[in-house]
């Protein structure tokens, strides 16, 4: 079983309307190479000019926010799912 | 309103029901054309009108009336000189959202706009991901606009907030997890079903509606801006729309330009906004909430960027108060005023207390206190912490001698 990436509303015009893209085991920033490779263009959208994740996306492994594992050298091994996702508001 | 425009790039989308810059994920917000609204809203036009938040409609993302929530705000702005003596301060004025119509909280506030617009947009079922008072809001006035509502809250709300959403017959879904769990889980339930989620893919027009709150503080002073406004921060929301709804006023001539700081208060259990604040930072380490203060517990704050700017340009501060000095709060509040605030409320007067001890309010100013919600709704936070009755038989004698306990001797008519 590959990495399961589920693909934001606002990305899936660059993943062909993709929900969920497959991916090797790794890093979540191998992950990201490995869709910019598929995908041009997307890692930008990610990803800001200092190579960090932009402030305004949030990316969770199996649920967990990556700020309180590794960030982008959070391991992501067969079976994980991870989610991209905009920051929300408040209630 | 005139378009929606990303808050990072600048590019601009229609007024639909979204929230995100495709580029970048920055958060969306309503642009206004404010110089064909200074030619038509005047003090004497906003006076003319009902006493609703509607009073600001041209400042208010609806295209035409709004049609729920027509009655919401214009809560009264309270002049605590008990409270200000009690925290060493020569001025101190309560904006009491505790009594906001129709759920008590200022929650309704962009609740109205949400929902208006909402139905503007054409849709029947609306939603939200909320820590408890959005959650009530929602259901009462989806209920009153004959909407559907599912509203998504953290499993472990305290009773009076999740019975307060069942009434109103919305699907109240708990989520086993803190809020920062429910909100990744609606946004990705968002886009899916085609439902106007508030403060998901509804947040530019939503957002907005806090804005109703600081242009009533500014009226009720008699159009003027406060020297201090203490807010309570959660996604740190409210506190940016305060600043905008002062700078707008500024803006159109309502109000004279005068300098004013809009200061953050948080739970100490979950303080990512005030600890970054502390230490002069301009981004924030998300956190693990661990609070009373529910209402607040949002450890990855959407708007704590901005919120942090804010506080920055205005020359403000931020604090944050544990859960003992939460209750001395509200009762300090009580006591003083006759207002019960829910957990936020004591949140923000014990950080107002801290700031004036401190002098980074000076005591010869003027502040003005944000209360956003009924302390009727939180009663487990201080159930236990504020004494018990005390039992007696329906016996004169008995009641004569807890009075001589009491040293009360009686009066002669």
């Amino acid at each position: 079983m590959p990495v399961k990436i589920r693909i934001p509303t606002p990305l899936r015009k660059l993943t062909n309307n993709e929900e969920i893209v497959e991916v090797k085991p790794g890093t979540i920033g191998d992950a990201i190479s490995e869709l910019q490779g598929r995908y041009p263009g997307i890692k930008e959208r990610l990803i800001d000019e200092s190579g960090g994740v932009r402030r305004f996306v949030n990316v969770y492994v199996n649920e967990e926010d990556i700020r309180f594992l590794q960030n982008q050298d959070t391991t992501v091994k067969d079976g994980d799912e991870v989610s991209i996702i905009p920051a929300i508001a408040g209630g | 309103m005139k378009a929606l425009k990303c808050r990072e790039c600048g590019r601009e989308y229609p007024l639909a029901a979204t929230h995100v810059c495709e580029f970048d994920f920055g958060p969306l917000e309503v642009v206004y054309d404010y110089a064909s609204i200074k030619k038509s809203l005047t003090r004497q036009v906003i006076q003319s009108r009902p006493q609703t938040m509607w009073r600001y409609r041209e400042l208010l993302p609806v295209a035409k009336e709004p049609t729920v929530g027509c009655q919401v705000g214009f809560t009264p702005l309270v002049k605590a000189d008990r409270l200000a003596k009690r925290l060493g301060i020569r001025e101190l004025w309560i904006k009491n959202d505790t009594v906001n119509y129709p759920t008590l909280s200022f929650k309704d506030r962009v609740v109205s706009v949400a929902l208006s617009r909402a139905r503007e947009l054409g849709f029947t079922t609306v939603a939200c991901a909320s820590t408890g008072n959005l959650a009530n809001s929602v259901a009462a006035n989806a209920a009153a606009a004959g909407l559907r509502a599912y509203v998504f809250i953290p499993a472990d709300l305290e009773q009076g907030k999740i019975v307060n959403s069942l009434v109103y017959g919305a699907q109240v879904i708990g989520i086993k997890g803190h809020y920062d769990e429910v909100n990744r889980l609606c946004a990705e339930i968002a886009g899916k079903y085609g439902w106007a989620f508030v403060n998901v893919n509804m947040r530019p027009y939503y957002a907005e509606g806090s804005k109703s709150m600081g242009f009533e503080i500014a009226e009720q002073l008699g159009w003027r801006v406060p020297q201090h406004t203490v807010v309570p921060m959660a996604s740190g929301s409210l506190l940016t729309k305060i600043q905008k709804s002062y700078q707008e006023f500024i803006k159109l001539g309502l109000v004279e330009e005068s300098p004013y700081k809009v200061h953050g208060s948080q739970a100490t259990g979950c303080s990512p906004i005030s600890a970054a604040q502390k230490a002069g930072l301009d981004f924030f380490k998300p956190v693990k909430p661990n609070t009373i203060a529910k209402s607040l517990a949002i450890g990855t704050p959407a708007d704590g960027f901005y919120a942090l700017k804010v506080m920055k340009e205005t020359g403000a501060a931020a604090d944050d108060v544990t859960d003992d000095e939460i209750r001395e709060g509200i009762r300090l509040l009580a006591e003083c005023e006759g207002i019960f605030a829910e957990t936020a409320g004591g949140v923000t007067v014990g950080v107002a207390k801290k700031l004036i001890a401190s002098g980074k309010i000076p005591a010869k100013d003027s502040a003005v206190l944000c209360i956003t919600g009924n302390g009727l709704k939180t009663l487990d936070a201080v159930a236990g912490h504020v004494g018990a009755p005390r039992e007696i038989r329906p016996s004169l004698r008995e009641f004569e001698s807890l009075l001589t306990a009491d040293e009360v001797a009686p009066t002669v008519a």
